[in-house]
């Protein structure tokens, strides 16, 4: 049997669901990181594009959940749950949070990869998900795919090549 | 939905928005014809509520590699300029200098000479743009060092959506082309991007430093 195998796109501050042979796709991950949370004997993934470390930064009348550590990673476990992936069997993988520019300044700006960076991992650690791999920091942008399939993250750079972990 | 409506200028303050793009990219680009001793032609500028989204794809896609200088200001002002170029116009530029005739951006590591030669020239157009603008609007406006990078388009212009996402999820840009006239082969020298990206507080200051209230 033929099974159409579609690549689901995950914007900027968005996250999605996505079945094997399905995989998930996110582009151009500068300061913000890229969180995978998945069950590969289901063969379910979660993606999020996350752009800042703490909803308490928001300062809109509507949190944007998808957007920060703290609601995404929250919001990311329940559409798991919903379509039936214990939080127990989860595993978590991470990339992104770059500082792109090497600015002499000490705007918090320039800060906010590495912060997002902390603030997933703490959110993660928090549910007990153990984060099996990560490629985070650097000054490099990144392009990552996730398949479900296989649990394989495989990262795109400009300058560094592709790699798989 | 609601963030949307926020933003959403009448045609006047549109106006207003898109002068403040003519005059600060006008001055860039004049900057730029004089150190290259080349006539550039500017566009009209555009001025855009684009989504995030939509940003991040704003040329092409998230991950096509752009050369990039990234300038934050602060002041009466705040916000992000950005001057974008593919990565061959930015080997063209770097070329015009003595002994960089065969530069190019294309591999890295690339040369701290050409990349410090590039951060140069975002200096001068940037700090250009702005004089003009904190002029015009008699606003302070304080650049700072601009940031290189030659990476992903999408991971690049996320810097500038940093500060505006805590209120919103779209941001208004003013976006003005520059390119050469007088190219021969159709394949234009220059052609580049000024983005201006304020910060949302930043637009009423704008209006009421001309007497245009809201």
């Amino acid at each position: 049997m033929l099974e159409t195998k579609k690549t689901i796109k995950v914007g900027i501050a968005d996250m999605k669901v996505a079945k094997a042979p399905n995989i998930l796709r996110t582009a151009g991950l500068g300061s913000c990181v890229g969180v995978i949370l998945y069950d590969v004997n289901k063969k379910i993934a979660g993606m999020a594009h996350i752009m800042l470390p703490d909803s308490s930064l928001a300062r809109g009348k509507t949190v944007h959940s998808a957007k920060y550590a703290d609601t995404a990673i929250d919001a990311l476990i329940q559409e798991l749950e919903h379509v039936g992936v214990y939080k127990y069997h989860m595993k978590a993988k991470i990339a992104g949070g770059a500082q792109m520019f090497q600015v002499a300044s000490k705007s918090e700006i320039m800060r906010i990869g590495p912060r997002n960076v902390e603030a997933v991992k703490r959110e993660i650690q928090k549910y007990r998900i153990p984060i099996v791999a990560e490629d985070t920091g650097g000054s490099n942008g990144r392009t990552i795919e996730f398949n479900p399939e296989n649990g394989v993250l495989t990262i795109r750079t400009v300058n560094l090549g592709i790699k798989e972990i | 939905m609601k963030v949307a409506c926020e933003l959403i200028f009448n045609q006047l303050q549109l106006d207003i928005l898109k002068e403040i793009g003519n005059i600060g990219a006008g001055n860039a680009s004049s900057a730029l014809s004089e150190l290259l001793n080349k006539k550039i032609e500017m566009k009209v500028p555009r001025v855009r509520l684009v989504s995030f989204e939509d940003m991040m794809e704003l040329y092409g896609n998230a991950d096509k590699q752009v050369a990039s200088i990234f300038l934050p200001f602060s002041g009466d002002l705040t916000g992000n300029m950005f001057f974008v170029l593919s990565v061959e116009k930015a080997s063209v530029f770097i070329q015009h200098l003595p002994g960089m005739e065969q530069y190019s951006f294309q591999q890295a590591p690339y040369a701290d000479l050409a990349i410090s030669a590039f951060q140069e020239l975002g200096n001068i157009l940037a700090g250009s743009y702005l004089t003009a603008l904190s002029e015009f609007l008699r606003l302070s406006i304080y650049p700072s060092v601009p940031g290189v990078s030659i990476d992903m388009f999408g991971a690049i212009i996320s810097y500038g959506l940093i500060e505006i996402s805590k209120v919103s999820d779209h941001a208004i840009v003013i976006d003005t082309e520059i390119n050469d006239p007088f190219s021969l082969d159709g394949n234009e020298f220059i052609k580049g991007h000024f983005l201006l990206l304020p910060d949302p507080n930043s637009f009423q200051k704008i209006f009421s430093s001309l007497g245009v209230n809201s």
